[in-house]
């Protein structure tokens, strides 16, 4: 189990500044993989479990058949892809294409690997905080990776400011709000959301803004690692 | 970002995380064009890409975190050995020539079906224990400890155990009896067991 802070000055989302962030991992005692991230005040928790057996129908033949669920804090889980505030299972399939992209799911063919995502509080930048707990409870249960990702959530304002790691109040008063996937490897975008209107000049300016605070967190992500594996 | 064209050798004993690529020593006895006649050793700049690490253009990737290990070749060779990643995992992935405790769940005609904690069962023939014959079949009921080794395991196809060596003796494996505990341990501690 480990737990770092990072801190970052300027907090409370404004400007290219991230809210502070922590994680934790290990947490679970009964899925193999499992993390814990908090960014500000969003928090989510991920359990991973694979590979393992897979159900009949489900089974690929090349690869290992990945599926994430997205639990939010209050209702039920989404069946449907809803329009809308939320997203639903749009969501999921965004989370799951990321992680295909990065898992070596060809060294495990015919196996299942299941991630589950419980959001405990969400005030802001969710999706980018289920994409940085999918990322550590990838690497808490031992998969094989290509690289990691983390994800950043932009806020344009309609005065045309970039805000990055938008609360709740931020994101509902912005005009557009983006989230990207970027790669550890080259900084490379994985997947991208958005929702509202920007031009194309600004949706370069959010990636590029993304992309330098995809550094900090890939930092981040090795800091806590070497905390977790300096007691071992 | 991720760690980029970082030496092997000045990794080792740190963390290293997915994604990061680790530059091999050059071999400077390699020589790709010059075919060598005559008897010559088998090449002494051998590496072994160990669990953990991918063979990747100039260098290995990076696919597990965890702390970097490296071992020298023996013989004295001056390049060599092998390097591997030590990662935590709760989740057993089957390895041929490792000895495990199964339970056996199902008898499927001449096949015991054994739960060995993988992703598919173990498949372990009947003739697979000392002294088994046709004639003569072990008593395995449904529910058994086996602690037996693997003969083939890798991710194509099904796992296949069995009880009895090479040379045909059990060496301690076969049915346990029926005193005693089962614990289920994480895989860490296991190893150290077996490197003590």
């Amino acid at each position: 189990m480990a737990t770092a802070e990072e801190e970052e000055d300027g907090g409370g989302g404004g400007g290219c500044c991230l809210r502070p962030f922590s994680c934790e991992q290990g947490l679970l005692s009964r899925p193999d993989g499992s993390a814990a991230f908090i960014q500000g005040d969003t928090s989510v928790l991920a359990g991973l479990y694979g590979p393992g057996e897979v159900k009949g129908s489900k089974e690929l033949p090349d690869q290992a058949a990945l599926e994430v669920l997205l639990r939010p804090k209050v209702g039920l889980p989404a069946v449907t892809p809803r329009l809308g505030r939320g997203g639903g299972a749009q969501r999921e399939q965004l989370i799951r294409r990321t992680c295909e992209a990065v898992l070596l799911g060809a060294l495990h063919p015919r196996t299942a690997v299941t991630l589950v995502l419980q959001v405990l509080s969400d005030i802001g930048s969710l999706l980018s905080c289920c994409l940085n707990a999918a990322c550590l409870g990838l690497l808490d249960a031992g998969l094989p990776l290509a690289s990691l990702f983390c994800g950043v959530t932009c806020a344009l304002r309609p005065d045309g400011r970039l805000l990055l790691d938008p609360t709740a109040r931020q994101e509902q008063e912005a005009r557009a709000v983006l989230t990207f996937a970027i790669d550890s490897a080259d900084g490379k975008v994985l997947a991208a959301t958005a929702k509202g209107s920007c031009s194309a000049e600004e949706l370069q300016q959010c990636l590029a803004a993304a992309q330098r605070a995809a550094a900090t967190i890939f930092r981040f992500y090795r800091d806590s690692l070497r905390r977790k594996y300096s007691k071992w | 970002m991720a760690a980029r064209g970082v030496p092997a050798e000045a990794c080792v004993g740190q963390v290293v995380l997915p994604g990061d690529v680790l530059l091999l020593p050059a071999h400077p006895d390699e020589d790709a064009e010059r075919l060598r006649l005559g008897a010559s050793a088998a090449p002494r700049g051998r590496l072994l890409c160990g669990p953990g690490l991918r063979r990747s253009g100039a260098g290995l990737l990076v696919t597990k975190c965890g702390l970097l290990r490296h071992r020298q070749a023996g013989g004295g060779a001056a390049a060599g050995g092998a390097f591997w990643v030590d990662s935590q995992q709760k989740r057993y992935v089957p390895v041929k020539g490792d000895h495990v405790i199964g339970i056996v769940t199902a008898k499927a005609g001449d096949v015991f079906k054994v739960d060995v904690g993988g992703s598919e069962q173990a498949s372990l023939s009947y003739l697979a224990f000392e002294g088994a014959t046709k004639r003569n079949r072990p008593n395995v009921q449904v529910g058994d400890l086996i602690y037996g080794q693997f003969l083939v395991a890798n991710k194509d196809m099904e796992p296949e155990m069995v009880c009895i060596d090479s040379s045909g003796r059990a060496s301690g494996m076969g049915v346990i009896g029926q005193d005693g505990f089962l614990f289920k341990v994480s895989l860490g501690l296991i190893r150290n067991r077996q490197d003590v």
